[in-house]
């Protein structure tokens, strides 16, 4: 029985070779219009940056056999329904490995429909700790969940820069909501006073109405869960209105745009965090911006690293388990252990990166510096 | 109280601002019975060329004075978008003026997406910084009360604007053809009345009313985007149905209306429900209030003067 069995093997490598090259598909979905279509094409680029290089290479080393991949982009607009009208599309199309999404607010149901495809999902940028304590076996991020993310911001305030009253604002996605929830403990456990709690939406640009209730409430410091197509306005507003708080804001408005929105508003009272470490301090950081700069003609924004680090963990999983089939390359995605770009890539049981450190930012000098 | 006042003045900037746009709906409404959801991306073509304008004359000149600068680039952003609301009505829209009613409906949210589109592959997906040519720094006229000379700006250049075209409708030869294509264009093209040109007047005025909002819009937020005329069109089409759609007067109010309702309703709305309800459901009011007009006045607040609406 175990020489039959020895006996395909051959046989299947055998033919393998004689087949010309074998394509596979790899799908990416993030928001490639609306408001944060921009952080959604930087996902998407880190994607495609993986799966050029090892193409670039000839491709990868799957079974004895050189193996390209094809990259499936889907715009999954940031909304939920969309997300999971894609993930299906993209599970149809018969990807081997996702990478994706970019909101919480979308990953989170896609996440469902992978399950259900048997199709393993990477996501670099969904921070919410939902994702993955749903129990799915194959979902995975390479970035910091938002229960470290959360906890660090809300210690930095409260120890750091010694606010004793904090307002907390978020614009109600999946991503915003639990950031700020997380911060809102860790600024309570921390001892300090969450004095106004407000909302907003992820299209809003005017925020004065929820920025004037909070004035009234004094607080030292103002925390933003949300994308930096909001917090560069709302920080604008918060000068506008005559605040003097410090600004804090979680990774979706750590990112150059967010610099250049919130104009002369930005000064050194404003802090972001970042999970992982900087990208200059990233292990891979410098070339990868380089390489980067090269290929799309811009800067990195946020994502494009962590996409890398999750394209490039499905791809070595698959190379190391000699199979592209989900069911026999999870093991070893499970078992993921490799420096990318971005650091350490290894997964606890549930899913989570398991060094997702978490990085302070202050605006200096025209730019984020690492605290 | 400075707090309330506050409330009251960022009710007013963004209810201007709503005023502005559905000035542009509701005179289209009054006259072709056609809501023209294009409009609030007429806003975003003005922005974006006057955007694109200062971009231009910084490189060119840049010395230039900010108030010339921003002159020229509403000298450029105006016909713009008059050409561009010239066009839609000439090509979609005038083919579809005899088909049933929800034709042109389907054309205006097909051209909504359409230039969208457009825009999104002209000046790309990122948001662009929008130059603050007129002052930011916030003014204190009041202890605890800030605004600032743009928003100041909005609020007169709105309300001169507002009184303008209203001139414009009632004393004018053009504003009297406006009246009359209102009433039965069939009847005033027999009274020697140049509908189409009238028509297409009409829109040209909304599309130029919708380049100024944009300017407006875009300086006082600093940012400009693709997909920026899509929220405030949406509002703006809810403050024209509010203050009846088709009457002059009654956008102006809607519009006010909505800014002052949103503004309270986002900042006392948690005092109101005794902490049952917080500021995600700032928009509540907004709407329970249209839902309450329609339903006791299904024409709108000012809606029922027909022979008015131009």
């Amino acid at each position: 029985m175990k020489k039959t069995i020895v006996a395909l093997a051959v046989m299947g490598i055998g033919l393998g070779a004689a087949h010309a090259q074998q394509v596979v598909k790899l799908g990416n979905a993030a928001p490639l219009t609306g408001t944060i279509s921009h952080l959604g094409k930087d996902l998407e680029n880190g994607t495609r940056m993986a799966v050029e290089t090892v193409n670039a290479q000839g491709g990868a080393d799957i079974g004895g056999k050189k193996v390209k991949f094809e990259l499936i982009g889907e715009d999954d607009q940031a909304d939920p329904r969309t997300g999971t009208t894609v993930a299906q599309r993209l599970v149809d199309a018969g990807v081997k490995g996702v990478v994706g999404h970019l909101n919480s607010g979308t990953s989170i149901p896609a996440s469902r429909i992978y399950d259900q495809g048997g199709i393993p999902q990477v996501s670099p940028a969904s921070t919410n700790p939902k994702l993955t304590q749903q129990n799915f076996k194959g979902v995975f991020r390479t970035i910091a969940n938002d229960v470290q993310q959360g906890g660090a911001l809300g210690d930095f305030a409260v120890k750091t820069l010694g606010a004793a009253r904090v307002a907390i604002v978020d614009d109600r996605t999946a991503y915003g909501q639990g950031l700020a929830d997380e911060t809102d403990k860790a600024v309570k456990a921390a001892g300090a006073q969450v004095v106004a709690r407000e909302f907003t939406t992820d299209k809003a640009t005017d925020f004065n109405a929820i920025l004037t209730k909070i004035r009234a409430a004094n607080p030292d410091v103002i925390f933003f869960g949300g994308m930096d197509a909001q917090a560069g306005p709302m920080l604008r507003q918060i000068k506008q209105l005559g605040i003097n708080a410090k600004f804090m804001t979680g990774d979706g408005g750590c990112s150059p745009e967010m610099i250049k929105l919130a104009g002369d508003a930005i000064n050194s009272t404003t802090y972001c965090s970042m999970a992982g470490l900087p990208i200059e301090k990233m292990p891979g950081g410098a070339k990868f911006r380089e390489d980067y700069k090269k290929r799309f003609n811009g800067e990195v924004q946020i994502y494009a690293p962590y996409a890398y680090d999750a394209a490039m963990a499905i791809i070595k999983a698959m190379e190391k388990a000699g199979s592209v089939e989900p069911a026999k390359y999870l093991p070893e995605l499970k078992a993921s252990n490799f420096d990318g770009v971005t650091g350490n890539v290894s997964f606890d049981e549930r899913g989570d990166l398991k060094e997702g450190a978490v990085t302070v930012y202050q605006f200096k000098d025209g730019n984020w510096v690492a605290l | 109280m400075e707090t309330l006042i506050q409330q009251l003045i960022n009710g007013l900037v963004i209810g201007s601002v709503y005023a502005l746009i559905a000035l542009g709906y509701t005179m289209v409404y009054g006259i072709l019975g056609l809501i023209n959801f294009a409009h609030g991306d007429v806003l975003m073509v003005g922005a974006l060329t006057a955007l694109q304008t200062m971009m231009f004359l910084m490189g060119v000149a840049p010395g230039m004075s900010p108030v010339y600068m921003l002159t020229i680039a509403l000298m450029v952003a105006i016909p713009v978008c008059i050409t561009l609301g010239f066009l839609m009505e000439r090509l979609a829209y005038r083919r579809l003026r005899n088909a049933p009613r929800l034709a042109p409906l389907i054309t205006a949210i097909g051209m909504s997406f359409l230039l969208q589109t457009v825009a999104m592959i002209l000046w790309g997906r990122n948001y662009h910084t929008f130059p603050q040519l007129i002052s930011t720094t916030p003014m204190q006229p009041i202890e605890g009360v800030f605004i600032t000379p743009v928003q100041v700006i909005i609020i007169a250049a709105s309300a001169a604007i507002m009184i303008g075209l209203s001139l414009l409708v009632t004393r004018t030869r053009i504003g009297r053809a406006m009246r009359a294509t209102a009433e039965n264009h069939r009847v005033a093209s027999l009274m020697g009345v140049d509908t189409n040109a009238v028509i297409a007047f009409t829109f040209v005025v909304g599309a130029a009313l919708a380049a100024v909002a944009g300017v407006m819009y875009a300086s006082n937020y600093g940012i400009a985007h693709y997909g920026m005329g899509f929220m405030p069109g949406l509002k703006a089409f809810t403050a024209a149905v509010l203050g009846g759609i088709g009457n002059l007067g009654g956008a102006m109010l809607g519009g006010i209306m909505l800014g002052l309702v949103e503004s309270f309703g986002a900042g006392y709305i948690e005092h109101l429900t005794f902490g049952f309800l917080n500021s995600s459901y700032q928009d509540i009011f907004a709407f329970i209030i249209l839902g309450l007009v329609l339903i006791f006045k299904p024409t709108g607040l000012l809606g029922e003067r027909v022979s008015d609406r131009a």
